[in-house]
């Protein structure tokens, strides 16, 4: 079982010094930020190599970063086997939000990231069905957005009072 | 006149389990493509109850304020969800609870368990066509709900845990009753045995049907009575214990294959029917270990501002894996919520195993998973 | 009061107005509609389960709205399902009611404000008979609603057709 640092310094040997980053906060549990273009391949070395064995994506949740006007990804993985968690962070702009797919190595990710797609508008690249889940696929916007504004009428009935 | 076409060729149909169906546990749509009566592609469509969960928490003004709204998330096992949410505030605060407060809690946890499984076994039964186990469970359930009613005031939803602690003391003779019902539900257990679980057109419906083998299981993510179904033995009161679960002395139950294939719907049930035991062990340990004095309110925090950070806490809830990822900045209010529902992944394994099942197959197969539409929607 | 208080003549006759008679075997066998959407669903089925028995009225559950006379709408309405309400609620034959059971349906419920997909009350897409009041209403409320509904169509009367108006405000 290995603590998040340790997972981290095994990974910069793999991925290089500069590309992942080590974060935390105040409290809480710290996570490490990966560049968007090498989630896909951070995801299988997690899932296959032998000494980490992350053979499960727990949750996999969109975040939206007002200030910085950028969307986030989360990704929450477990191992049964050897029994640790880490957590994962992709950032991306927000008028660009392209994120690699993970559904091709966890395939609980399929669902998830329909609905990050659903309440944020984070897309994801290479996904097989990238289509609404939660709301109906006329709705217009995405709701989890700080600054969103609801429509006023939704085929005909009011939304409101 | 039109001509009629006879098109021998395409067989295949498309037809709608619609969202108002009397054995779809809530409002789901299934999208059956079918050929004959056999099913060659499913396509759940969920949706049907989102309630913005997710933007009511960030737009209360206090972390107190959302525990209603967690306890409305997945209805059948309110307890469970408040006890989930509730750790991961007080883990982000830092704050320890008194003794009494956790003994109450995994307490109330266990019988909210005991409730779940007896209505998630009930509605299966009745779904099937045997209404005489559904009746019967659910009269005990109704002992259960008894028992709450008198402490926290309320049958169903009941807002009972506060951060840092339970909003009021139990009522004094809650021991009594507790145990008084620890002793009059064990023999119904094997009431249950004798109707259903042996039962030859229950075994002939559920056995062989909606196989999951571990590994599929672990690539989508499924966790509680689904996992352990198909022989993974993996539960987070054991594997990764919070709470003072690390105290007690139970077994996980796990399926073995004994009327089928290992990981078909009757090993689903079978984990469900096995655990009610194992929570009245629980149970009967933490009465008798629970200190009588203590005051419940004591830890509460007069106000709830966590400093800035992140963290994901999980518990076992009858379904499955409940996780929070709760986001604060320094406000009174979290900027991010997310709940991670075990019903929203486990809708997500139907398609993998409901490959060349008959229609019919299906209502066992969904009920079999134990699905509650509040919490996969949100 | 009952029919059986009215004028007995020789063997065996009562003689009673149309209306009372019609009105009396339809409020004795209301059969609802199984329609549990959320948390008040789980109440609908304990108040059909043994403690509080439904069957005594004469209410039994149907699953198909061309069987039932009575909807009940038991839990929070979305702007998805507002839609397959109104279609399930033209499917039923007259004469028709509708009981709103619980505050969502009622009038959106603690999703009130901040609830972009809920429906802020059944009334806008379909006629309410009943409400009942309840987060979720206890067992014994909803036989209250059963029995409100029985008095409301003791009263009705045959040769005017009953009022359907939508509380809507949409054109």
């Amino acid at each position: 079982m290995k603590q998040p640092e340790e997972i981290f310094e095994y990974l910069k040997n793999e991925f290089g010094e500069d590309q992942l980053s080590f974060e935390s906060g105040d409290i809480g549990q710290p996570w490490i930020l990966v560049p968007a273009a090498l989630i896909r391949n951070v995801s299988k070395f997690l899932r296959d190599d032998s000494e980490l064995r992350f053979n499960t994506l727990m949750c996999l949740s969109g975040v939206h970063y007002e200030k910085e006007e950028e969307l986030g990804v989360a990704y929450h993985l477990h191992s049964t086997e050897l029994k640790h968690t880490i957590a994962l962070k992709v950032r991306v702009p927000i008028d660009e939000p392209n994120v690699p797919s993970v559904e091709s190595i966890w395939k609980t990710a399929d669902w998830h990231e329909r609905e990050a797609w659903d309440l944020l508008g984070v897309k994801f690249d290479e996904h097989p069905n990238l289509k609404r889940i939660l709301l109906p696929d006329d709705w217009e916007g995405h709701p989890l957005r700080k600054d969103y504004v609801q429509q006023e009428f939704y085929q005909g009935i009011t939304t409101g009072e | 006149m039109k001509e009629i076409v006879h098109d021998t060729e395409n067989r295949q149909m498309t037809i709608n389990m619609g969202p108002q169906h009397p054995s779809t546990h809530g409002v789901l749509r299934l999208e059956l493509d079918i050929d004959g009566e056999i099913v060659i592609n499913v396509r759940p469509n969920i949706g049907y109850l989102h309630r913005c969960f997710e933007k009511h928490a960030e737009k209360m003004d206090d972390y107190s304020k959302i525990v209603p709204y967690t306890d409305r998330m997945d209805y059948v096992s309110a307890m469970n969800q408040e006890h989930g949410y509730v750790l991961a505030v007080e883990r982000m605060l830092e704050i320890e609870v008194p003794e009494r407060v956790e003994y109450i809690r995994v307490i109330m946890a266990e019988m909210q368990r005991v409730a779940s499984h007896l209505l998630g076994i009930g509605t299966f039964g009745l779904d099937l066509g045997a209404f005489t186990p559904f009746l019967y469970l659910f009269t005990e359930r109704e002992k259960i709900l008894d028992i709450f009613e008198r402490t926290s005031g309320a049958r169903l939803l009941y807002n009972y845990f506060a951060i840092g602690g339970l909003i009021k003391d139990v009522h004094p003779d809650f021991k009594k009753d507790t145990a008084e019902f620890v002793k009059t539900f064990r023999p119904k257990i094997k009431e249950l045995n004798d109707l259903l679980s042996t039962n030859r057109i229950f075994v002939q419906r559920t056995a062989n049907v909606g196989v999951l083998p571990a590994k599929v299981a672990l690539n989508y993510g499924a966790s509680g009575p689904v996992l352990r179904g198909s022989g993974v033995k993996w539960d987070l009161r054991k594997n990764d214990p919070y709470s003072i679960y690390d105290r007690f002395d139970f077994d996980i139950p796990v399926g073995q294959g004994e009327m089928g294939t290992l990981g078909d719907c009757w090993d689903r049930y079978n984990v469900r029917v096995l655990e009610l035991e194992q929570s009245l062990r629980i149970i009967e340990q933490a009465l008798e270990d629970m200190p009588d004095e203590g005051d419940v309110t004591e830890a509460v925090p007069k106000r709830i501002r966590p400093k800035e950070g992140e963290l994901y806490a999980r518990t076992e809830t009858p379904r499955g894996e409940l996780g929070y990822y709760i986001i604060s900045d320094k406000s009174g209010s979290p900027y991010r919520v997310k709940a991670r529902a075990p019903s929203f992944v486990h809708l997500g394994i139907l398609p993998a195993i409901s490959k060349g099942a008959l229609i019919a197959d299906m209502v066992a197969i969904v009920g079999s998973i134990d699905i509650v539409l509040g919490e996969a929607d949100r | 009061m009952g029919m059986l208080d009215m004028k007995y003549r020789d063997s065996n006759i009562i003689v009673v107005s149309l209306e009372k008679a019609l009105n009396w075997a339809r409020k004795n066998s209301l059969w609802y509609e199984q329609f549990g959407l959320a948390c008040c669903a789980i109440e609908m089925m304990a108040t059909a389960a043994s403690r509080y028995d439904f069957d005594r009225f004469g209410i039994i559950p149907r699953s198909s709205p061309r069987q039932a006379d009575v909807m009940i709408v038991a839990g929070t309405v979305t702007l998805k399902m507002a839609s397959r309400i109104e279609r399930l609620y033209e499917q039923m034959s007259e004469p028709r009611y509708v009981i709103s059971m619980g505050s969502c349906s009622n009038c959106g419920g603690p999703y009130w404000e901040h609830g972009y997909h809920v429906l802020k009350g059944v009334d806008k897409v379909v006629p309410v008979d009943v409400y009942v009041p309840g987060c979720p209403p206890r067992p014994e409320a909803l036989l209250e609603g059963f029995l409100k509904l029985q008095e409301k169509i003791t009263g009705e009367t045959i040769i005017e057709k009953k009022e359907t108006e939508k509380k809507s405000d949409t054109a």
